[in-house]
């Protein structure tokens, strides 16, 4: 009986899920035996071809980490998800957009133009940008296309489901694993982590106050951070509440709050919209200048609420930014 | 291209003991007002889970009307505090996000006080329609032609469709 | 046929074979491998089968200095971590300082104690990942070697299974210490300006010596598998300080007070190719000195000393062109600032003939002297007193309006400049990342393989691999240069003569 295949394929990434993956250390090894991996580019070779030239459907599984950017990510997504019978959105990226789609705050145009042009080290007289295909001294080459806006795995394909995090634990990843090659997953379209929030497994939960209520709110540089108090508690905006848990604290035991890596839980359909909710209900003031005057100490409300789930948000992007004419693929 | 016809829709979340009473007040009242507001009943603005507001918006709607009990007057007395504490926040992300700041709005309207959501209605309408259509859904899928070619163009590029290239062996 | 579409006719038919003419002489790579990141090499054939030029493409940005906007500064050094996933701490270190800085305040003793501790660690790490994983099987297992072993089974299988236990429990270990301090290993969250989040409690101190120790057991072991492996292979010498590898530029590197490599602070020097220094600088005057150039073919900018001028991907005197990273780094010092690694810089430059050493592949080597430094840098540090001392905070008061910070991030030398309103919302952020310093020389070092290698459209077996081996030895991290991670197409090469017969086909190994 063959081994099922695997693959893992990265798009918008900055590598983290990769060793998140090598991190199994010991731990790959019970998984190695009992798959074969087809694809995987950051420790093996594969042909484009060769990934086309199998049968629709032949690899079990593949896990894609990474945000959609750029249309040859876009083509290799639609690629790995015919030859897949489970495609598994992988890491924070995938899910939800990651950091990577705070870029949905600004135009491409205005970040193109501050990379090739005014940036303080930028020395481009004539304006030079990367071209989509250009000639330079006879030579034609090509580049992929930038996308205006920044994707998740499941606004470009469909996904099976989802492992999140960022990057996500070992723990998690070969849970995941091993419940695929068990056969023992949940309905199509689950996260495959426990589906509660954060503060249950904060080693913080016991000082949790039952009644919050913020007369300030301290940026984590402004105070001195009682490593075994609650964070909102402290004053410090912490993302627990609002964000599945899994991860099994990590952040809060190097004593800085949650930023909501994880994503929300089954029950919540905009993770930033209800950390808002929740956090700002519970500000001290019955007075709309006063109220105003406390929110203040979260300067970035973007930034904050949605630092790893802007593509996936309601609105998904800053919703007056120009859309270009359609560029020919 | 504007359409001619179009009229703004505005999505509006009523508290029960307030504002919604107070729109009751005004129909029984024959009083006339812009017809473009649909009404949502809640028991308090406090319900107003900003979820609302944003799916609202995001599922077409050019403008979110919040309505409640004056402060101080809550039913169930603190509700409508934490309403004014998520606006406060609610708007600064709004605008981040590029929505105008007349389209979201939060206003005190009391059970008696039937010509105020008149007044209230047909003042934000107005303000909405000068703004023009929001049409969400509209831009989402502006936004979303970059794949749908590009998936329309992988279509007629998949290899089978192509015929291999002829090469022999030197 | 009439006159006018015989016209059109001819003109579409020469516009088909101009077209076709520059296709078959073209040699794509894609995707380069065994490294962090993305990439592809375009390499154009003229009519004798020879190399006109090579290009190496790197294909995607993400645009991490526009999308920090309005965000608060102390948020920096989780953000932008998220650059890439295997120097995550150099991101966030980098960041650190730069908040140092704009805040201005120093962190007490025994936070800088602390993070110096993590960041030597992390180097030790991640050099390790290098020379047991990335491009170090390019030696341990050879270049001539099939392409199905040149990766870390192939090592393990070369130097034995324990051994291959031994560098994955060490990492392991190592990383462990990271996360100790940092909550996670890969996207750490302790640095703040003027501290660290988390301290050392002496309880846990025991372990982390035996750690340091073991630590520099293992660089030392490492530095004898490449002596025993590498150098004493007459065949590796000669292609260590072959000319086909060999680029003289300027180096760029930090040192410290004595002029000694250091990792985590000092100031900026650069050496000019016969080793004399060019200039010295703190990281706040790196714009004096450091300016990128952009070509249409790749989204990676190209940096180059600004005195100078951009003169193209040349060598030479009119050239602008530096390196950062291992080699670079001990070409710009005197010297080590601990025993054991200073005594394997002095055997490194007596062997290979003086300093500066121009030869690319050096840098594995100058890599593994590097380890040495760092586990004795743990050792120092670990055996400091003040390092479980309890304070660790330094609360900044400042109104913050610039700061940069620099750090060496195992890839070369790391800039990050941030600039801020009153609240210390970031207004403009500007990053140097270590492989840009590089782009340049890495895109000659591609060029002047491929010319050295291919020769009347003949293109042999190790013809990937040597080219390959041109950028992997710089040890890049693309993900870092265009601040992004490309996307990621597969690797073939396919040479064919004007005929269109299909000569050879080669797949990336």
């Amino acid at each position: 009986m063959p081994k099922p295949k695997i693959a893992l394929y990265w798009c918008a990434s900055c590598g983290g899920c990769e060793e998140a993956v090598v991190d199994l250390a010991e731990g790959i090894l019970g998984v190695v035996e009992a798959v074969d991996i087809v694809l995987w580019p950051v420790a093996m070779d594969f042909k484009k071809k060769d990934i086309e030239a199998m049968a629709d459907q032949s690899i079990v599984a593949t896990l894609l980490n990474g945000a959609i950017r750029t249309s040859e990510q876009e083509a290799m997504a639609h690629l790995l998800r015919r030859k897949s019978q489970f495609l598994i959105a992988y890491g924070a990226c995938a899910h939800l957009g990651g950091i990577p789609s705070l870029a949905n705050q600004f135009s491409r145009e205005q970040m193109l133009k501050y990379v090739y042009e005014d940036a303080p080290t930028m020395v481009n007289e004539a304006k030079t940008r990367p071209q989509v295909s250009c000639q330079n001294n006879g030579h034609a080459m090509t580049l992929p296309q930038l996308r205006q806006v920044v994707r998740s795995l499941d606004q470009v394909v469909e996904v099976d489901y989802y492992i999140p995090g960022c990057p996500p634990t070992s723990k998690l990843t070969q849970a995941a694993i091993s419940a695929l090659l068990a056969g023992k997953l949940p309905p199509k379209g689950s996260v495959l982590a426990p589906d509660i929030a954060l503060c249950d497994q904060c080693s913080r939960k016991g000082s949790k106050p039952a009644n919050l209520s913020f007369s300030q709110f301290k940026r984590p540089h402004q105070t001195l951070l009682d490593p075994e108090l609650c964070f909102l508690a402290q004053g410090v905006v912490c993302m627990g509440p609002a964000t599945r848990g899994g991860c099994e604290a990590l952040c809060t035991g190097g004593n800085m709050p949650c930023t909501g890596c994880f994503g929300p839980t089954s029950r919540v359909r905009d993770q930033g919209a209800k950390m808002l909710s929740s956090l700002c209900a519970n500000v001290a003031s019955k007075d709309e200048k006063e109220a105003s005057a406390i929110l203040s100490g979260i300067p970035d409300p973007v930034g904050t609420f949605y630092r790893y789930g802007l593509a996936k948000s309601l609105l998904r992007r800053k919703v007056d930014l120009p859309v270009e004419t359609p560029e020919t693929p | 291209m504007p359409d001619p016809n179009w009229q703004p829709r505005i999505v509006a979340f009523f508290c029960n003991w307030c504002t919604y009473t107070a729109a009751d007040l005004a129909g029984v009242s024959r009083l006339k007002y812009a017809p473009n507001v649909r009404v949502i009943r809640l028991m308090c603005s406090g319900r107003v889970d900003p979820q609302f507001v944003l799916e609202a918006l995001a599922r077409g709607a050019d403008g979110v009307l919040i309505g409640g009990c004056h402060i101080g007057d809550c039913h169930y007395v603190e509700g409508n505090y934490k309403t004014v504490r998520r606006f406060e926040m609610l708007k600064r992300l709004l605008a981040d996000l590029g929505i105008e700041e007349q389209r979201v709005r939060l206003e005190w309207i009391s059970a008696s006080e039937g010509d105020r959501v008149k007044t209230v209605i047909n003042e934000m309408v107005e303000q909405v329609r000068a703004l023009g259509p929001l049409n969400l859904p509209n831009r989402f899928a502006d936004w979303d032609r970059e794949v749908s070619e590009w998936e329309a163009h992988l279509q007629t590029e998949e290899p089978s469709a192509r015929p291999e290239p002829e090469v022999t062996h030197a | 046929m009439n006159p006018a579409t015989q016209q059109t006719w001819n003109q579409a038919n020469l516009k088909a074979n101009a077209t076709y003419q520059a296709e078959r002489r073209r040699v794509t790579v894609e995707p380069i491998t065994r490294l962090e990141g993305h990439g592809k090499i375009d390499i154009f054939l003229d009519d004798a089968g020879d190399v006109e030029r090579a290009y190496l493409q790197i294909p995607e940005l993400r645009g991490f200095e526009v999308f920090s906007l309005g965000r608060p500064a102390e948020e920096m050094p989780q953000i932008t971590s998220r650059i890439c996933g295997v120097c995550p701490t150099a991101h966030h270190m980098a960041a650190t300082k730069a908040l140092d800085d704009l805040y201005q305040v120093e962190p007490p003793p025994a936070a800088r104690k602390i993070r110096e501790l993590v960041y030597n660690t992390f180097v030790l790490e991640d050099h390790a990942l290098h020379v047991y994983i990335l491009g170090g099987p390019d030696f341990i297992v050879g270049p001539q070697a099939p392409p199905e072993k040149r990766n870390i089974l192939g090592v393990i299988e070369k130097v034995g299974v324990e051994v291959g236990k031994r560098v994955i429990s060490m990492r392991r270990r190592l990383r462990e210490l990271i996360a100790y301090f940092g909550g996670k290993v890969i996207h750490p969250v302790l640095g703040l300006p003027g501290g660290v989040s988390k301290g050392l409690k002496p309880e846990d101190l025991p372990q982390f010596k035996e750690l340091a120790k073991d630590g520099l057991d293992f660089a030392l072991f490492t530095l004898q598998v490449f002596e025993d492996l590498v150098l004493k292979n007459p065949d590796y010498v000669k292609l260590i300080t072959g000319d086909t590898y060999t680029h003289r530029t300027y180096y760029m590197g930090l040192v410290d007070a004595q002029n000694k490599v250091n990792f985590y602070d000092g100031l900026i020097r650069v050496v000019d190719a016969t080793g004399k220094e060019y200039a010295k600088f703190p990281a706040r005057r790196y714009r004096d000195f450091i300016a990128e150039h952009v070509e249409p073919w790749s989204y990676v900018k190209f940096c180059f000393l600004k005195p100078i001028g951009w003169h193209g991907f040349e060598e030479g005197p009119q050239s602008s062109v530096y390196a950062v990273a291992p080699l670079a780094r001990l070409n710009v010092a005197e010297g080590m600032a601990t025993p054991q690694a200073q005594k394997a810089y002095e055997e490194f430059f007596n062997t290979l003939g003086g300093k500066p050493v121009h030869h690319t592949l050096a840098n594995h080597w100058a890599r593994v002297v590097e380890m040495i430094y760092a586990a004795e840098r743990m050792v120092e540090l670990v055996n400091d007193p003040e390092i479980t001392n309890t304070n660790l905070r330094v609360i900044p008061s400042a109104k913050p309006s610039v700061g940069v910070g620099v750090v060496e991030a195992p890839r070369g030398t790391l800039y990050h400049h941030f600039e801020t309103d009153d609240r210390g919302l970031i207004t403009k952020a500007n990053l140097i990342v270590a492989t840009q310093n590089n782009a340049a020389r890495i895109a000659m070092s591609v060029d002047k393989a491929a010319r050295g290698l291919i020769k009347k459209g003949q293109v042999s077996e190790g013809l990937l691999n040597m080219v390959e081996m041109a950028f992997r030895a710089y040890d890049p991290c693309f993900g870092c240069a265009t601040h992004s991670l490309p996307g990621h197409l597969p690797l073939s090469v396919s040479i064919y003569n004007r005929e269109r017969h299909l000569l050879r086909q080669l797949v990336q190994s």
